[in-house]
Parts: structure tokens; C-alpha cells; sequence
């Protein structure tokens, strides 16, 4: 896998041995994968396993001790900045601010991507209408319901039309019938080119991925489709692979 | 620059949002510069006291009128023996005991020399001596006309000249040092809190997550903040030029031009707050702690840095408000220009400098 | 948080009551002198003997010293004129010009007095000196007063025995005040209120289970700011420690009462930050700690009779200085009292209604 080199813009995301310490702590060790356009990949572990920083790497806000890694066909390494540009992320702590209301979040936020006013306007009437959320447009965010504050960040993530989006833990204390139309938004924006790339505690969500892989303390352990990975290990379920891999004194830990 | 404005725009947002804090920010100069324009003062009028008159002749009954005349002193009572004197301080509301000797006119007359005893209260060690030095004036002045009908030879005249503060106003001092304060509290305190406040909520790392450069995400947060602080130091100027008559001696826009200087120090300094600190609580604290009691009590606003131990004044040196407030003295109530502040101007670029150099080393190793 | 509450105070008590001085003393003088004579030479030693003078400049130009002064070199100038000497002489009388830097009023005021007493004993010891000797007239008496003055509680003139009584007031109803209402903030920004108000407990429990910490925390504070005052500054503690520490808790009710106010009309813990540094900055310039209460205006004096921290600071120097006991200092109690009664019923209606 080392030594095939990778065609342009052939993955939309193509990891190799990437690698970050903290001090002596090896947070993500020599990880290598890759996604494809319009892919939805899963990227699962117990918390501490690593999945952040891997994440945070990717998306430009941590330099990587080791290691390449492309984005959207850009170095992480030298090309940040164009990075940037053409991914959006969702962080795991909640990345809308609540004193705005939704429409002027997403003014601000097509705004630092730079599109146009007129832009900003058609697409969040649109917006506005697919989410149910015309009456609340003028709404402060805080006072919104958790599932819809959700399905606003998401759609905000990918408004500037990002050629990979990054969901840290999207669906975190979500109810299983917004999780649900969350992943219908998910399906919808992937079906359109757009590479998911998300981290999960849910195991029955990871079923919903096109392929996912399993870190623990800090490596890739398992890597391929659902079905693909259920098959080697002989489990039934994602959650019974999860709880094989990830040994039992590392879920005591954290 | 669109993106930009975008950005600044948001910022506006959470100011305006969050009415309770901008009701404050706005309110705190206009009731600091009304407080201390109107009831704060350091001169003593109406100042009670008690007398203790064992003469009652002529002079005393003079000198007696002379102090009562003034608006220095007003009488409390008349005490007739001395066992009275501790009673009446204890109670707490006599500042200053006058005795006469008996037979003090007499003395006076044929023996050139009377005495009397002033006793102050002097737990209010302020107090006390300021009264103490009018009473001293009052006699002086009693002891001149007295004699001044006698030609005697060699008596000077003195004439004094109250420079730049002709009626001695507190508020002349107050006005630069309000400024000052209001300014730190604004851009500092202000900045620092919204930038944790992004860290915290972890919105900052989804704005890093953009391609906004860094310093340009740092610099659109400051903006309206400096327009703040800016806004507050004009209201501050014009309450006290209309309504106090603190004056603009030298130039305006020199003086405007340093107030800009300052708050961008101050910013900086805010936002190198901001990257040694990840919550709120801390920021708050370190800048209500670690800025604004410097501020007042170290740059000369209220108390003299000449008057404190060695220790201190050599701290005031790295207050950035003291400098400043020479700054702004100079400016509006001696007229100078900028031959004059050139010095401390420098000063102030080096912290701004400084403070800069110092939050892109500490800011690095968050984004890379 | 520890070190906030505890460490934190006692610094500042230490620096502060350091830093707190008003003495005048050290006053630059730059000494005019255009007449060069026998006369101004012995004023100039006068002034150079005199304890609050610096005479840090001499020359014979006015131009020069008010250059000086612009520059912030100087606080006063003293100028003796051509022909001061041949004008006592002949004419026996003559001027002498004294003018300061009056940014600072107090400070130009006080300075203005101290040349004044320096000229006039000067003036004084001409007459007897060579007024005598001259042989024009025989020289009436010179009448003279002789004014003796004493310093009761505070002989020394100590500023810090004034000021540490007042500051101690400012750390313990900062430290009472913002905390409590912080703290109440913080359970309402991070949503655990809502916990304690579906368990059984009592309102009024709760508050009072949220400010007896605080109200503990304010008495220790208090009782190691007095141990620092004793130690450190010697400060004199004349009257009863024991009034004074029931006032002290009696005082930390009515704070604690306001920071519960402060937090049922908050939302964040910055809004109750800034909402309580606001009223205390008011309450410490409105409370006699820089600025004597007397010294006020009529209508200000009036509002400082709502202003708690003024009757803590208040016997706080009356106990601490005068040895004030009980009797002396009931009708502060009686007001407190009022206080407590006033603002925690206004806070617990408020909180009562907020949840």
C-alpha cells in the first residue's frame, strides 16, 4: 500500500503514515487509508483512541510530526491554506454561535468563504425552506431544539460547497428520529460528490457507512466496508467488532 | 475584504446581542466621570469642629469669626473644659478641637505671644492634615493683619499661581485617568473574553477549520472593540469639556492619535491574554486582577507614584497607563505637542510591539 | 480557584496599602533665583533644609522653569525677583512669585501651604533679625500666634492605619460579592440548577447551602486580612475584635444578599462580573476609602447612606482606630440589619419567581 502512488485527484483523501506525538505520547502512530470521491467514511475508535487528532490534522489545525496526507489533492503539510478552502468541518463541541440567529450564521459563515451576498441570500431561502426552518430563520440559535441546531451546523458546513466535509461526533445527544433525517442529509450531500468523512460513537451508525475503520491507541486496527469487517472477525455486529478490538483495559481507562 | 467585513459584522452582532454587558461598557464612563466630577473631592468644605474658648476676648472672638467665616469649618459646638475634647471624637463626627489659652488677647497684646492648641482627628490622616493647614493659614493671615497696622519693615508678599488648573479642579486629574481606565477595561478585558469565549465554546477551532489567515480572524474580533473603546474616550472627553470645562490645551487630533496608539497597545495586550488563558473565569480574572488594579493604583491616576516605596515605582514603569496618562495630561491640560510626549509616545509603540511579538509566539503552536 | 480566594487578597492588601499614600512630600522645586543676594540665599537654604522640598533646579530664567514644568520636571517654581533685597530695604516690602503644577489640585493646594509656612517663618526671622538691627525706626513688637497642634488616634500621621481598615472592606466584599454571584451564574450557564430544582430540597436551602461557604470563606478572609494588618502595617486595633467580627458577618449577609440579587438578574457569568464590578466601583468611590464621605457634596452624602460598604469602612476605623465599642457603633447595626431584611427578601422574591 506504501508504495503505490496515488493518480491525481484519484482519492479525495489519501493518508500515508501519517503520524503525531505529543511529548513522549504517540497520539495518531504511522495511520495510512484513503477516501474516494462521494465517499461516507466511517472513522471510529474510544475516545482517547486518536480519531481528533487524526481529524484535526487533516482539516489544518494541527501540523502532522510525521507523515503526508492529501486533501482534496493538496499536501497538508505545505497546502493548508488551499485546504481549507475546499473542506468543511463540524466540531464535536457546537460550532454555531447562539447568539446569532441561523440566517445570520450562515451570512457569516458563506461570508469568511467568500461568496457573494446574492449567493448567500438565494441558497439560505432554499436552505431555510428544505430545513422546515423558515419561521425560525430570524430565531436566535440558542433558543432552538438541539436536533435542529444539528441539521443548521451541518447544512452550514457544507453551504460553501466543500469537496470534503469533516463531522467530528455529529449526532452526539441527538433523539433517533433527528439522527435519522441527519443521515438523510448526510446520504443527500454525499450522493452530490461530496466526500463525508465522520467520527462516531454510535456503532449502528457506522453501518450506515460506506466503509469505516476502527483505531485504537492511535493505529488503524481494522479498515473496510461493514460487511467486509463483520465477515473477517466473525461478529454479527459493528458493536461486537468494537468491543473485540478495543481491548478491555483501554475502555476501562477512558 | 468581504469576507472580512463579514467577520467584523458577526462581531457586531455579539456586542449588540448581549445588551446587559454593552449597557455597562456604554453606562460605567458616564457614571465614573459624574461621580468623580461631582462628589468626588479631595477639598474639605463644611469640615466640623469644636471649640474650646477659655479666653472669650476680643482676639479670640476675631479669630473665632475668621475660621468660621471660611467654608472650611463649620462649628459643632462650644466645649467649656477639656474632659469634653475625648468625648466628642469618639462620637466621630468632630474633625478638629480649637482651644485658646485663657487670657489670649492679653498675651497677645502685651507680650506679642499668644498660644493655641489644634487637635485633629487624625484616623483620616488626610483629613486632618489639610485642615490643619488651613487653620494654620487662617492664624497666619489673622497674625498678618495684625501686625500689618504697624509697618513693620521687611514683609513679603507672596503671590501664588495655579498653573494649568487654575481653581483646582479633581476632575482635571480624573479626566486622563478615566480615560485610561475606561480604555483598559474596554479593549483589554473586552478582547480577551471574546477571544476565550471562542475557545471555549470551541467555535474558534471552526474558524481555524476556514481559510481566514489567523491574523486576520484576530484582527476582525479587535475592530469593533476599538471602535468601542474609541466611542467611550470621545464620550469621556466631551462630558468632561462640556460639563466639567476640562480643557483641550493642545491638539485635538495629536490627542486622538495617541488615544488609538493606546488602545491598540491595550489590545494587544488583551489579546496576549487571550493565548496564555483557555476559559473565561481565568481571562476575567487575570484582567481585573492583573490589569485594572495596576492600572488605577500604579499610573499615578489617584495616587502619586512619587509618594510609594521604590519596589513599586519601579513596577509602575511596565504600566503602560502610566505613560499614556502623562501622555494625555500633557496634551490637554499643558498644551503640548509632540516634542514634548515623544518619549513616552515610544514607550507605548514598544509595548504595542511587544505585546504583538509576544501573542504571535505564544499564538503559533494553537494554529500549526 | 484557591489561590484566587485567598492568596490573591492578601497581595493585594499588602501592595495596595503600600501603594495608598497621600502624604505630600518630596515636592520638586525649581528655585528662581534673579536676585543672587544675601536675602534669597537664605531663603534658598530654608527651603533645601525643608523635608517636602527637592530643589532639583536652579537657575536665574522663568522661561527656563516653566519650560521645566511643561516637561513634568518640576511641581513648583519659586521666583525670587531682581532687587528683593533693595526692596526690603527701602521700601520694606517686596514679592516673591510661587507657582505650581495644579493638575493634581489637592497635591498644588497642600504644596502651596507648605512654601507659604517655609516664606512666612522666613519673613519672620528677617523682622527679628535684621529689622532690629535697622536703625530707621524703632521696630514695633512683632505680634505672633503660636500655634501648637497634636494628631489624636494616629500620631504618627500613618497612612496605611487608615487605608488597611478600609481596604480590608473592599477585598471581603469583593471576594463575597462576585464569587457568590458567579458561582450562582455558573450553575445556571452550565444547566446543573435545573438538577437541584427537581430534587426535593428546599429553595431556601439551597441559597442558604450556596452562601455559607461564601459567608465562611468572607470571615477567614477577614480574620487573616486583620492578623496581616497587625503584623505587617502594626495597624492599632483599640476597640473590641469581637464587634468587629459580628459586624463583619452581619456586613457579609447584606453582600451575599446582593450577589444573590446580582445572579436572579444575570444569565452569563460575565454579565454578573460586570454587573458587580459595576456597583463596586461605585460603592468604593461613594465609601470614604480615597475620599473622605464628608468632603462630599450634600446629595452625594445622601446616597452614600444606602452604600453598605460605607458603614463597614466606617467602623472598621471607628472600632480599629478609636476604640469604639458596641454602644458607639449599634446605629451602623441597626442600618445593616435593615439592609439584610431589604435585599434578601428582593433577591429571594426574584429567584423564587426566575425559576
Amino acid at each position: 500500500m506504501q508504495t503505490r502512488q496515488p493518480m491525481p485527484n484519484e482519492y479525495s483523501i489519501d493518508v500515508q503514515n501519517l503520524t503525531k506525538k505529543f511529548g513522549a505520547f504517540t497520539a495518531v502512530n504511522e495511520i495510512s487509508f484513503n477516501t474516494k470521491k462521494g465517499e461516507i467514511f466511517g472513522f471510529l475508535g474510544a475516545n482517547g483512541a486518536g480519531k481528533s487528532t487524526a481529524m484535526k490534522m487533516l482539516c489544518g489545525l494541527l501540523v502532522p510530526s510525521s507523515g503526508q496526507a492529501t486533501v482534496a489533492s493538496f499536501d497538508i503539510n505545505k497546502e493548508s491554506e488551499k485546504v481549507k478552502k475546499r473542506i468543511g468541518y463540524m466540531s464535536q463541541k457546537f460550532s454555531l454561535y447562539q447568539d446569532l440567529t441561523a440566517r445570520e450564521n450562515i451570512r457569516f459563515f458563506g461570508g469568511i468563504y467568500g461568496l457573494s451576498n446574492k449567493q448567500i441570500k438565494e441558497k439560505t431561502d432554499e436552505l431555510m425552506e428544505r430545513l422546515h426552518l423558515t419561521d425560525f430563520a430570524n430565531t436566535q440559535v440558542g433558543d432552538l431544539p438541539l436536533g435542529w441546531k444539528q441539521k443548521l451546523a451541518f447544512s452550514v458546513a457544507v453551504f460553501h460547497g466543500p469537496e470534503i466535509v469533516f463531522l467530528d461526533e455529529p449526532t452526539g445527544g441527538v433523539d433517533p428520529v433527528t439522527r435519522r433525517e441527519f443521515w438523510e442529509m448526510i446520504y443527500a450531500t454525499a450522493k452530490l460528490g461530496t466526500t463525508i468523512f465522520v467520527t462516531t460513537h454510535y456503532m449502528d451508525e457506522s453501518e450506515y457507512c460506506d466503509r469505516v475503520s476502527i483505531m485504537v491507541d492511535g493505529r488503524i486496527e481494522a479498515l473496510g466496508s461493514p460487511k467486509e469487517l463483520k465477515a473477517k472477525y466473525h461478529v454479527k455486529s459493528m458493536d461486537e467488532l468494537f468491543l473485540q478490538l478495543a481491548r478491555p483495559e483501554t475502555v476501562k481507562i477512558f | 475584504m468581504d469576507r472580512f467585513l463579514a467577520f467584523v459584522r458577526k462581531e457586531i452582532y455579539h456586542i449588540l446581542r448581549d445588551w446587559r454587558t454593552l449597557i455597562i461598557l456604554l453606562g460605567m464612563p458616564i457614571i465614573q466621570i459624574l461621580l468623580f466630577g461631582f462628589a468626588i473631592t479631595n477639598e474639605i468644605k463644611h469640615a466640623k469642629i469644636a471649640i474650646l474658648d477659655q479666653a472669650k476676648d476680643t482676639h479670640s472672638k476675631a479669630l473665632i469669626d475668621k475660621l468660621l467665616a471660611t467654608e472650611y469649618f463649620i462649628l459643632d459646638e462650644y466645649l467649656s473644659n477639656e474632659s469634653e475634647i475625648e468625648p466628642i471624637f469618639k462620637k466621630g463626627n468632630i474633625k478638629e478641637v480649637i482651644l485658646f489659652e485663657p487670657g489670649f488677647g492679653q498675651r497677645l497684646e502685651k507680650e506679642s505671644i499668644a498660644h493655641m492648641q489644634v487637635i485633629a482627628d487624625a484616623s483620616d490622616p488626610n483629613t486632618a492634615t489639610m485642615l490643619l493647614n488651613y487653620t494654620k493659614a487662617i492664624v497666619t493671615d489673622y497674625q498678618m493683619q495684625q501686625n500689618a497696622r504697624k509697618k513693620l519693615p521687611f514683609s513679603i508678599d507672596i503671590h501664588a499661581e495655579m498653573f494649568y488648573n487654575k481653581e483646582l479642579k479633581g476632575v482635571y486629574l480624573f479626566v486622563p485617568g478615566l480615560i485610561a481606565i475606561i480604555l483598559m477595561l474596554v479593549s483589554a478585558m473586552m478582547t480577551s473574553i471574546s477571544i476565550t469565549k471562542e475557545k471555549e465554546l470551541g467555535t474558534m477551532e471552526v474558524l481555524l477549520a476556514t481559510p481566514m489567515q489567523p491574523a486576520v480572524i484576530i484582527l476582525a474580533k479587535v475592530i469593533p472593540y476599538l471602535l468601542l473603546s474609541f466611542i467611550n474616550a470621545i464620550i469621556i472627553l466631551l462630558l468632561g469639556y462640556f460639563v466639567f470645562g476640562v480643557p483641550i490645551h493642545g491638539n485635538l487630533m495629536l490627542l486622538l492619535a495617541e488615544m488609538i496608539l493606546f488602545i491598540l497597545t491595550v489590545l494587544s495586550l488583551g489579546i496576549f491574554i487571550s493565548t496564555v488563558t483557555s476559559s473565561q473565569q481565568v481571562a476575567l480574572m487575570a484582567s481585573l486582577m492583573g490589569l485594572m488594579l495596576p492600572t488605577i493604583l500604579l499610573s499615578g491616576f489617584i495616587f502619586p507614584v512619587e509618594n510609594m516605596p521604590w519596589p513599586l515605582q519601579l513596577i509602575s514603569n511596565i504600566v503602560p497607563a502610566k505613560w499614556f496618562i502623562i501622555i494625555i495630561k500633557g496634551i490637554m491640560l499643558k498644551g503640548a505637542g509632540i516634542g514634548l510626549v515623544w518619549k513616552e509616545t515610544v514607550i507605548l509603540m514598544g509595548f504595542l510591539v511587544f505585546f504583538i511579538l509576544l501573542s504571535i509566539k505564544k499564538f503559533k503552536p494553537r494554529l500549526t | 480557584m484557591l489561590p484566587i480566594i485567598f492568596v490573591l487578597p492578601m497581595i493585594q492588601l499588602l501592595v495596595l496599602s503600600f501603594a495608598v499614600d497621600y502624604e505630600i512630600k518630596h515636592i520638586k522645586l525649581f528655585f528662581v533665583d534673579q536676585d543672587k543676594s544675601q536675602f534669597s540665599g537664605l531663603l534658598y537654604n530654608q527651603f533645601e533644609a525643608s523635608q517636602y522640598f527637592i530643589i532639583n533646579d536652579f537657575s536665574n530664567s522663568l522661561a527656563e522653569a516653566k519650560e521645566s514644568m511643561q516637561r513634568g520636571d518640576c511641581d513648583q517654581i519659586l521666583v525670587i525677583p531682581h532687587g528683593f533685597e533693595q526692596d526690603l530695604y527701602r521700601d520694606g516690602t517686596t514679592d516673591i512669585q510661587v507657582i505650581m503644577n495644579a493638575i493634581d489640585g489637592t497635591k498644588a493646594g497642600l504644596s502651596s501651604s507648605y512654601a507659604t509656612n517655609i516664606i512666612m517663618d522666613f519673613n519672620r526671622s528677617l523682622i527679628v533679625d535684621f529689622g532690629m538691627q535697622s536703625s530707621l525706626t524703632a521696630t514695633p513688637e512683632y505680634q505672633q500666634i503660636e500655634m501648637d497642634y497634636s494628631y489624636w488616634y494616629n500620631p504618627e500621621l500613618n497612612y496605611q492605619a487608615y487605608m488597611v481598615p478600609g481596604i480590608l472592606v473592599l477585598l471581603v466584599t469583593m471576594i463575597g460579592g462576585f464569587l457568590s454571584s458567579m458561582n450562582i451564574v455558573r450553575e445556571k450557564e452550565l444547566g446543573t440548577i435545573d438538577q437541584i430544582h427537581v430534587t426535593p430540597i428546599k429553595k431556601h436551602y439551597f441559597i442558604f447551602g450556596k452562601t455559607l461557604p461564601f459567608w465562611m470563606v468572607g470571615m477567614v478572609e477577614f480574620g487573616l486580612g486583620l492578623l496581616l494588618a497587625k503584623l505587617v502595617f502594626d495597624i492599632p486595633m483599640v476597640g473590641s475584635i469581637f464587634t468587629l467580627f459580628a459586624f463583619a458577618g452581619t456586613y457579609l449577609l447584606v453582600v451575599l444578599g446582593l450577589g444573590l440579587l446580582i445572579s436572579t438578574i444575570t444569565e452569563t457569568q460575565q454579565q454578573a462580573m460586570f454587573i458587580s464590578w459595576f456597583f463596586l466601583v461605585i460603592f468604593i468611590l461613594l465609601g470614604g476609602l480615597f475620599t473622605a464621605v464628608e468632603n462630599m457634596p450634600e446629595w452625594a452624602q445622601q446616597i452614600t447612606r444606602l452604600n453598605p460598604v460605607r458603614y463597614f469602612i466606617e467602623v472598621n476605623r471607628m472600632v480599629l482606630l478609636k476604640g469604639a465599642g458596641f454602644k458607639d457603633v449599634a446605629s451602623h447595626f441597626i442600618v445593616m440589619s435593615i439592609f439584610i431584611l431589604l435585599i434578601n427578601s428582593l433577591a429571594i422574591f426574584r429567584y423564587k419567581k426566575g425559576s
